[in-house]
């Protein structure tokens, strides 16, 4: 009688739509952490720009830690953190959770570039004009500070977005993840890593374009 | 709340260990950068001056390595390769992975640079006698490494940062030490938070070291 139990099934069609999946809880994942770290990080911007020397003293100093310790460190120490302080919280939510924060680390920064890429001159013609501080804000610095620094920014979430893979040390089932799931049941290491790896570059390529183009397109 | 004792001794008995991990740690990042930059430095003269196949092979290697996951970069270093029988050791697996994003990061970073130096400066020192090699080593390349100083210069502390997912292809450097210890004791959120600090003060050490080279470098 021939042996009917393998341990290994070669790559199935059902196995796309798996992945598929996967990719979907990457853009999950990513399209979270991004939007609520953008506002975050907006935020801290605003406040490193205002903030002079306070700001200098606490909030710059915490965020950049955030920009020194590797994402993986990040993600385990606070998974293994939550519980000492009582918190339960699953591998998506602790990931959303270090990724939002390392989001808006890194998107303080830039922030703070496009505040300072509004000259000084134009805000207090601005404020000449009658507008208050955050209409200057919303109507002047908003538009054109933000122009200045949207492919900065573009640059980030894709970072994010491709760093979202790192979740999967938590369990987490992203893209990264269910490759490998795959690859240990089918043994096929290159072409499910292809696989993967095409869906990572559709995602990323051509929003990098697109900012590269508006990027040339403003500067003229 | 603290419903948790905290145990530092197992760490700080094995901080030795964790400190060789981490010099091993700068050891893979710095030889990255190395053959990171001589790479990228061919890459970005390849895109700029060539055409063909060699122009194509560049621009899929900046293309690739700047729109995947390094993880995903690291993983195919370490299982895709194995489809052709091809089996790296962790510390090749993470070295070339590095090697293969920093050279693409810096690509970008390079032919930026050279971008920006007109062409009229290498005509004008060319017609002062000076021949081709001469021209680049003596008028192009200081000015482009001047640009490109700081980028460098963050691109090594993201190859420190990124060196961390060594620990997810069995490298023992500092994460992966620390993944191996903390496994052992299963005191893991104080071997983490170690390894967190010695990761903040690496990466602080490098852009301190950066900022006293640039003082002697940029003087005139």
């Amino acid at each position: 009688m021939e042996p009917t139990i393998s341990f290994f099934s070669g790559f199935a069609p059902k196995d796309l739509l798996f992945l598929g999946e996967a990719a979907l809880r990457t853009m999950w994942i990513s399209i979270l952490s991004i939007s609520i770290g953008t506002v975050l990080g907006v935020v801290f911007g605003w406040i490193l720009y205002e903030g002079k020397w306070a700001a200098a003293l606490t909030v710059a100093p915490i965020l950049d830690v955030f920009r020194s310790v590797p994402l993986i460190i990040q993600l385990v120490l606070f998974y293994n953190f939550a519980p000492i302080v009582g918190l339960n919280l699953d591998p998506f939510a602790s990931g959303v959770v270090i990724l939002t924060i390392y989001t808006a680390a890194l998107v303080a920064n830039v922030a703070r570039g496009g505040i300072e890429a509004v000259e000084p001159p134009m805000r207090r013609a601005a404020r000449s004009l009658g507008m208050s501080y955050w209409q200057d804000l919303r109507y002047v610095v908003l538009p054109i500070g933000g122009r200045a620094v949207f492919p900065a920014w573009v640059g980030v979430a894709l970072g994010v977005m491709k760093d979202s893979a790192l979740v999967s040390v938590l369990g987490y089932v992203e893209l990264l993840k269910a490759s490998q799931i795959l690859i240990t049941r089918t043994q096929e290491p290159f072409l499910i890593l292809s696989i993967a790896g095409a869906f990572y570059f559709a995602l990323s390529y051509p929003i990098s374009r697109y900012a590269a183009s508006l990027e040339r397109k403003w500067a003229q | 709340m603290f419903d948790y004792n905290f145990h530092w001794r197992p760490v700080m008995k094995s901080l030795p260990d964790l400190l060789e991990a981490a010099m091993l740690t700068l050891q893979v990042a710095v030889l990255a950068m190395i053959l990171g930059i001589v790479i990228g430095l061919c890459l970005a003269l390849i895109r700029l001056h060539m055409r063909g196949p060699l122009l194509w092979l560049a621009s899929t290697w900046v293309e690739l390595a700047r729109n995947t996951p390094a993880l995903f970069q690291l993983f195919f270093f370490g299982f895709g390769l194995g489809s052709f029988g091809l089996h790296l050791s962790p510390y090749m697996i993470v070295l070339m992975g590095l090697t293969f994003n920093c050279a693409g990061y810096l690509a970008e970073n390079f032919r930026g640079g050279f971008q920006a130096i007109p062409d009229t400066q290498i005509r004008a020192s060319r017609s002062l006698g000076l021949n081709a090699w001469q021209a680049y080593t003596r008028i192009v390349i200081p000015q482009v490494f001047r640009i490109v100083y700081h980028p460098i210069t963050n691109q090594m502390v993201w190859a420190v940062l990124m060196s961390s997912l060594g620990m997810l292809v069995g490298f023992r450097e500092l994460s992966g030490e620390t993944q191996f210890f903390a496994s052992r004791t299963f005191r893991i959120f104080e071997y983490f938070a170690v390894t967190a600090v010695i990761y903040y003060v690496i990466v602080k050490l490098i852009l301190g070291a950066s900022r006293l080279l640039a003082t002697r470098l940029f003087r005139y």
